[in-house]
């Protein structure tokens, strides 16, 4: 079992009062998993996945542990997290092909990276070239200066950085959402390229577009208003989802070939509730058509098939 | 709650603020009301001459015999009407040509960015001993429409590079696509957008306009007729009050030019707080 | 109904603009009744530069822009605002398009102030409710509100409301569902359909073929600001002709297959002559021929266009 989180309960802290942004999230992600975390914006996927790597203000944490390899993390501790980050725990926030230091050469950047954790540039460099080549950047980009390459070519360059030290746990945050459809494809399939060569060993892939993650994901986690809604192998997911937002979601999506004029698909009516002071139970009750009284309490996260795990009360 | 109430209550929890509207507040109740506490007139001869505080001359007197007191609270009131006026001028000025210059940009804002550079080089001191030179009695109010109509260019550079990052915002384009004119859609979309920043702008040339009013009554090329605070401070260098001792001459509107001033850089670095959300604290 | 006729945009940058940028470059093709066309391309390839000129937002450098038969930008004083009464834009990011100091409701009182000064308040409200309920919001809800109370799709809803008031007849749309959530997407997009029976034409600008697909009557396929191919959307999907949108359609992630395991072909540093085919560094096809002329737009089957030599 390589990551395990347990009943992680992460608040932002407001003016106005606490959002509730991820709510007792309870789950786990096998080796060499790579699980697609799925959900629309402002559903906590985000504040989930920082929290795991790097808990900073005003993300405030609750409760809840977290477990990679069977060492507990401190994800409270910014300080003590740091031993963890980039060598066990890596991240690529969504724009972090815009946050390269304009200024430095990009080898300069890995060099100082590197020395930050005691590590020399020089031994890493063949490995470091070795893997530019795997993502067809040529070794020269070493010299340049982040604003010379093209945003397809930064996001492959973030990803190299990010998983150079062969982390455990990788986590992808919105990656694609910025790329156009073929630099996409490329940037999915060196996700999968880097797990089945052993450079991450287990992946969770943010985004909110459904139909990347049926391309990439072995499995996927969705989450709605703070809550996890349901967790399933991928191809269970896609073909029977058990809980009513997951199947409404899915059905939403258009597939090529689908035309309005012969199949009319149809939205979710309603909208997700505020955080600041959410409903008690079932957040998707409001714009859910199987609602019933039950769902005024919490539903329990449960498997309900091996490897199936459902919110929902009707599906218990 | 709405974004408005938001800023008031960012606005009321931030000390900066409120520190230098307090300061701010006192001069300007003295300014207001101390005249009428005045007995004597500011420039006549009315007392034994370099007196020092005591209870008919609240201030002491100069060594003209001049009632400092008076001198002081009327001097104050000329200070706050350069520093409105002129930062006013500044502002507008600053305002409207930083706004055509960035929203209709092309040879538009080719010309005016060459008419502010050189407004911007212009030996202010220069052409001010020149206009001097014609003008033999210069009031208040010329001093005014000198200082504003020389201290905008820098505002017009930051509202034209402000008004550049907005005009190509989809709601600029929503206006015209509803017919709007020029004017209007700089007036009613653009400029209502940079309030906090306009608003900052008067502040820091209301600041700017009463320090070089100073600066000019000091070397001598202020107001020929009324008084200021720094005609105070020009004269009691003048006549050496320094070496006499004659602190109260001196100290007054030095410690209350330097404490307006002071006041409105703390309260503009408060406001930066409050409008910007990235530096309040929560 | 709208024509472009070799419509060309370039942009002057860099120090007293020496450096030019062509966005678009000779685009025409022609918008009917009751029509609604995608207009694809990745980011970069001018698509929406072809919106904003056809709002009169930008002015071509050259070609010309017929609505009509009247060349738009020959309009001025009250035929502009004419045109602003059957033209009419949705953008793509739903909060950039309301001025976020003003209520949100704030740019129907633009349009009334604008182009129904006589209108009495009563007839006025009665004609904002009719509009809102035709794009699916329910007036009391939505209105008095600042654009952070509203959510994406009910601001694209407001904005596609505010068009309605008028008299349209074309509605550029350019991405304006790329940031929406699934669950709301979809309901945008139907309504625009039911803008299409209502007599609408649209100009739907994406990157996202699966909703080009959806939707669309025609599809135009953007590269580089020039025009690969165009032809009925069946086609196009079903029988793609140019290489970069067979490339396109195998890199769009479906939901009920997977990738083929090919690999994508990386943007190279190749660039084509001046003169020769703008995708010719990327092309899989590409022969000596390509290097030296851009090929025309050739039509290969009743509407269908494509502009490839080994193709046509």
């Amino acid at each position: 079992m390589a990551l395990r989180v347990e009943n992680l309960r992460i608040y932002y802290r407001t003016l106005h009062g606490y959002v509730h942004a991820v709510e007792g999230a309870t789950f786990s992600v096998r080796d060499g998993e790579i699980m697609g975390l799925a959900g629309e914006s402002g559903c906590g996927k985000t504040t989930l996945g920082h929290s795991l790597v790097y808990m900073k203000p005003p993300m405030i944490y609750m409760e809840g542990k977290v477990f990679l390899d069977g060492q507990e993390l401190p994800i409270w501790d910014m300080r003590r997290m740091n031993e963890f980050r980039w060598r066990l725990v890596s991240i690529i926030p969504q724009y972090a092909m815009n946050a390269l230091n304009p200024t430095r050469r990009i080898g300069h950047l890995i060099a100082d990276l590197l020395a930050e954790r005691g590590l020399s540039y020089k031994h890493v460099l063949p490995e470091l070239k070795r893997r530019l080549d795997l993502v067809q950047l040529s070794p020269e980009v070493l010299d340049r200066y982040p604003f010379e390459l093209s945003g397809g070519m930064r996001q492959r360059m973030v990803m190299v950085i990010s998983t150079l030290l062969n982390p455990s746990l990788l986590i992808a945050d919105e990656i694609t959402s910025a790329l156009d459809v073929s630099t996409q494809k490329a940037v999915c399939e060196m996700i999968i390229e880097f797990r089945n060569r052993g450079f991450v060993r287990s992946t969770i892939f943010i985004t909110h577009d459904m139909s990347i993650l049926y391309q990439i994901a072995d499995t996927v986690l969705v989450m709605y208003a703070g809550q996890l809604v349901e967790k399933a192998p991928v191809e269970e997911i896609f073909r029977s989802p058990r809980h009513p937002y997951t199947r409404m979601l899915i059905a939403a999506l258009p597939r090529v070939g689908a035309r309005q004029r012969t199949e009319r698909l149809r939205g979710i009516p309603g909208s997700p509730p505020r955080l600041l002071d959410p409903p008690p139970g079932c957040r998707f009750r409001d714009r859910c058509p199987v609602a019933f009284e039950r769902c005024t309490e919490t539903p329990p996260f449960v498997e309900v098939e091996p490897g199936h795990f459902v919110a929902c009360w009707r599906e218990i | 709650m709405g974004s408005r109430s938001e800023l008031l209550y960012f606005a009321w929890r931030n000390v900066k603020l409120r520190i230098g509207l307090g300061i701010l507040l006192v001069f300007t109740l003295a300014a207001l009301i101390g005249p009428y506490f005045a007995h004597h007139d500011p420039n006549a001869y009315v007392g034994p001459p370099g007196y020092p505080p005591s209870a008919e001359y609240w201030l002491g007197t100069t060594t003209f015999g001049q009632d400092v007191y008076s001198q002081f609270v009327h001097g104050l009131r000329s200070t706050f009407v350069v520093g409105l006026l002129g930062g006013g001028i500044g502002t507008i000025l600053g305002v409207c040509i930083g706004l055509l210059a960035g929203y209709r940009g092309g040879w538009v804002d080719e010309i005016l960015n060459m008419f502010t550079n050189i407004i911007l080089i212009l030996p202010t001191l220069a052409v001010l001993i020149i206009i001097a030179a014609y003008l033999t009695v210069r009031g208040i109010v010329v001093e005014s429409i000198f200082i504003g109509c020389t201290s905008w260019p820098w505002a017009a550079r930051a509202i034209r590079a402000q008004t550049f990052s907005l005009r190509v915002r989809e709601f600029v384009d929503l206006a015209r696509m509803s017919g709007r004119g020029t004017l209007k859609i700089m007036l009613t979309e653009i400029a209502p957008n940079m309030m906090s920043y306009l608003f900052m702008v008067f502040i820091l040339q209301f600041g700017g306009a009463i320090l070089n009013a100073a600066t000019l009554d000091f070397i001598g090329l202020g107001p020929t007729q009324g008084v200021s605070l720094g005609l105070m401070l020009n004269n009691a260098v003048l006549w050496a009050a320094l070496q006499l001792g004659m602190w109260w001459w001196l100290i007054p509107p030095g410690a209350a030019i330097t404490a307006i001033v002071g006041a409105l850089y703390v309260m503009n670095v408060g406001l930066d707080e409050i409008f910007n959300p990235k530096l309040r604290e929560l | 109904m709208l024509a472009l006729e070799n419509v060309t945009k370039i942009y002057r940058t860099g120090a007293l603009g020496l450096r030019r940028l062509t966005a678009v470059s000779e685009v025409s093709f022609e918008i009917g009744e009751r029509e609604i066309v995608a207009l694809i391309g990745e980011s970069g390839s001018g698509k929406s530069t072809i919106g904003k000129m056809i709002l009169r937002l930008l002015r071509p450098t050259s070609g010309t822009i017929r609505f009509e038969g009247q060349d738009i930008f020959a309009l001025n004083g009250r035929a502009v605002k004419d045109y602003y009464r059957k033209v009419q834009g949705v953008f793509q990011d739903p909060f950039a398009s309301y001025n976020p100091i003003f209520k949100a409701d704030r740019i129907f009182a633009l349009i009334r102030e604008e182009f129904f000064p006589h209108l009495s308040r009563a007839q006025w409200e009665q004609k904002v409710e009719e509009a809102l309920r035709a794009v699916g919001l329910n007036p009391p809800d939505v209105l008095g509100k600042y654009p952070h109370q509203l959510s994406g799709g009910q601001l694209q809803r407001f904005l596609i409301a505010r068009a309605l008031l008028l008299d349209i007849r074309l509605l550029v749309a350019d991405e304006i569902i790329s940031m929406l959530d699934a669950s709301t997407r979809v309901d945008v997009l139907n309504l625009l359909g039911d803008l299409r029976e209502r007599g609408l034409s649209i100009l739907f600008i994406t990157h996202d073929l699966s909703l080009g697909h959806y939707i669309s009557d025609r599809a135009i396929v953007l590269y580089r600001g020039r025009i690969v191919e165009m032809g009925p959307t069946e086609r196009v999907y079903a029988r793609p002709l140019h290489p970069y949108t067979e490339m396109l359609m195998a890199s769009v992630p479906r939901i009920d297959q997977k990738w083929a395991r090919q690999p994508a072909r990386m943007e190279q540093s190749v660039t084509p002559g001046p003169t020769g085919c703008v995708y010719y560094g990327r092309c899989p096809i590409a022969q000596e021929i390509c290097s030296r002329r851009m090929p025309e737009l050739v039509e290969v089957e009743a509407g269908h266009y494509v502009a490839c030599f080994m193709r046509s």
